[in-house]
């Protein structure tokens, strides 16, 4: 008995042990993200490194924020990852509905072709893509970066299983009450796809606001830039002055950071959902 | 009852038959109209320059946007395209070290926090960070950490005594360092994904095979690995689609006149030269077509070897 307690005990404390020096490696980058944003960059180049700057140089992040337009940026991926994520949510939750409670004629086909855009690498599209841009004249501007990316595949695919899952009879019940499609689709069925929506929401945000090669190719010029792109120009700029570019990856990151602390749970489970269908 | 004289009984039908067909159109209306903003996206964006970018790998470009037919000539000059062929190599490398490794990984983390500790949701949160954060800032700091003079990783291995080497300049090691980087950022994505499976495993099964006297190793790989092999599946398939594609930490890490981007370009990588740095959008057009082919070949390959080791109940 004595025994097996012990056991459980330094079974339980290698697991702790193995986890916490994982947690360390995950964690550390990001502490040494902040720790070099708030030094000199004298001390940044110091050996042996300065663990905890002196004073600390909030003044970096001010500096950032003066050597490029970093609040335009952030602004542009604000509203970016805002019209995409509401678009995708509207646009592809409207469709999954048709795709599964609507008997159409050439409804498989229509699936069908909407799936095979998910079989297919990016790159496949981005010459065409970018020529499109240049065509209309989007170079330059933030729809370059909204518009393609309202549409999705896979949204329409992921929401189009949440509601298949979900029964007849209460649509059936609305129907004879005279609802028409749109009805049942925005008052019935939508709040009960609401772990979807999130799931379909969270991975669009992440993806929107993270992005680098798109936006990059799109727009170059620094207003309609997004902060990937503006990340990757200041590196261009500033590329050995670490407390800066460590303040501006930090600006960078903290939005994301802030929304994953507030909606954790949301998070997690949406990402599962996404992976685990 | 007097059966209805036959004249009114079809008048009835048809009219019931109208009835439902109005009916039925007027489904086909709406569902026409909630698939319409969605399927014209996809056409325009999606669907139309994928059949472009087909049609471009058989052209080449000129100056001013104007481009000709060549036929084959993109396909052939592949054959001899050192750098193609190199960043070929250099994405199978990637590949091969960063999905069984993260997936590795992924799977231990997950096991671990699937048992009855305290703090699993503290760690859970610690794993996931690199999954939200941009990987452009990804790429900065670890570059930082990488820097051969004022890094921090050197100076920890001078402690051991180890000379660190050049981890982003070395053509030997540079594509190893972004590979570690790839799994750091990865390992939290899957593991959230291979939790969600863990915990759908019933835990009868555990407590059937304890009372056999199973120890924890035989139960890992008698119970949880074969019931967890879909999810296993499901993951790696992604992960390689995803692996294929990797640009983002390279664009970011390696500099373009740097003497490891031989040794570190990918696929992807090269597609995105051609197409919009060295405007021979032709050729651009016909690596993406290759890359296209080999992810489907490959994705075939996996299903049909499904079969040899995932198990569905």
């Amino acid at each position: 008995m004595q025994k097996s307690i012990q056991f459980v005990r330094s079974k339980t404390f290698l697991i702790h042990f193995i986890l916490i020096m994982g947690s360390i490696v995950m964690l550390f980058p990001f502490v040494w993200m902040i720790l070099t944003s708030l030094k000199t960059y004298a001390e940044s180049i110091q050996v042996p490194p300065v663990m905890i700057p002196e004073d600390f140089q909030w003044k970096n992040y001010q500096e950032v924020f003066t050597l490029l337009p970093f609040f335009k940026f952030m602004m542009n991926t604000f509203i970016v990852t805002v019209l995409r994520t509401a678009g995708q949510l509207f646009l592809c939750s409207l469709a999954a509905y048709a795709f599964a409670r609507i008997v159409f004629p050439g409804r498989n086909l229509l699936f069908v072709l909407a799936l095979s855009v998910l079989m297919v690498p990016g790159q496949v599209f981005l010459l065409p893509q970018y020529m499109i841009m240049v065509k209309l004249g989007w170079l330059n501007t933030l729809q370059a970066v909204v518009v393609p990316g309202l549409f999705s595949a896979f949204g329409t695919f992921l929401l189009r299983q949440f509601f298949m899952g979900l029964p007849k009879e209460l649509e059936e019940a609305a129907r004879l009450d005279g609802c028409n499609h749109f009805q049942i689709y925005w008052r019935i069925m939508l709040p009960l796809a609401k772990p979807g929506l999130i799931a379909l929401g969270i991975f669009t945000i992440l993806w929107s606001w993270n992005e680098l090669m798109w936006p990059m190719i799109v727009n170059s010029s620094p207003e309609a830039m997004t902060l990937a792109v503006g990340l990757s120009s200041l590196q261009g700029q500033y590329g050995t002055n670490y407390p800066i570019l460590m303040a501006g990856s930090f600006l960078a990151v903290l939005p994301m950071l802030i929304l994953f602390i507030i909606l954790q749970k949301q998070f997690i489970e949406g990402i599962a959902i996404t992976g685990g269908k | 009852m007097e059966p209805l004289p036959l004249q009114v009984e079809t008048k009835r039908k048809l009219h019931v038959l109208s009835y439902a067909s109005t009916k039925k159109r007027s489904d086909y209306l709406w569902a026409y109209i909630m698939i319409a903003p969605t399927m014209i996206g996809l056409f325009v964006f999606y669907l139309w320059p994928m059949l472009q970018t087909f049609y471009f790998s058989f052209t080449e470009w000129g100056a001013f946007g104007t481009y000709e037919w060549i036929g084959l000539k993109n396909y052939t000059r592949m054959l001899t395209d050192v750098n193609l062929l190199q960043s070929f190599k250099n994405t199978g490398i990637y590949i091969l070290c960063t999905v069984p490794l993260g997936i590795f990984l992924s799977i231990l983390v997950a096991v671990l926090l699937n048992q009855k500790i305290k703090g699993t949701t503290i760690y859970r949160t610690l794993y996931f960070l690199p999954v939200i954060t941009m990987p452009a800032a990804i790429a900065m700091v670890w570059k930082w950490l990488y820097n051969s003079d004022f890094g921090l990783l050197n100076y920890l291995l001078s402690f051991i005594g180890i000379e660190g080497p050049q981890w982003l300049t070395n053509p030997n090691i540079a594509l190893y360092s972004i590979i570690a980087v790839a799994i750091w950022s990865g390992i939290g994505y899957n593991m959230v994904i291979f939790l969600s499976g863990l915990q759908g495993i019933p835990k009868t099964y555990y407590e059937a095979a304890e009372m056999d006297g199973a120890g924890p190793v035989t139960m890992f790989f008698k119970i949880t690995l074969p019931l967890l092999s879909p999810v296993i599946f499901f993951v790696s398939i992604m992960s390689l689609i995803g692996a294929f594609q990797f640009f983002d930490l390279i664009f970011m890490m390696i500099s373009k006149s740097s003497t490891a981007l031989e040794n570190t370009q990918s696929i992807v990588y090269l597609f995105y030269q051609h197409a919009f740095v060295l405007n021979d959008k032709g050729y651009a057009a016909a690596i993406a077509v290759l890359l296209l082919v080999v992810i489907l070949i490959i994705t075939v390959i996996q299903m049909a070897l499904q079969k040899k080791w995932v198990h569905y109940d």
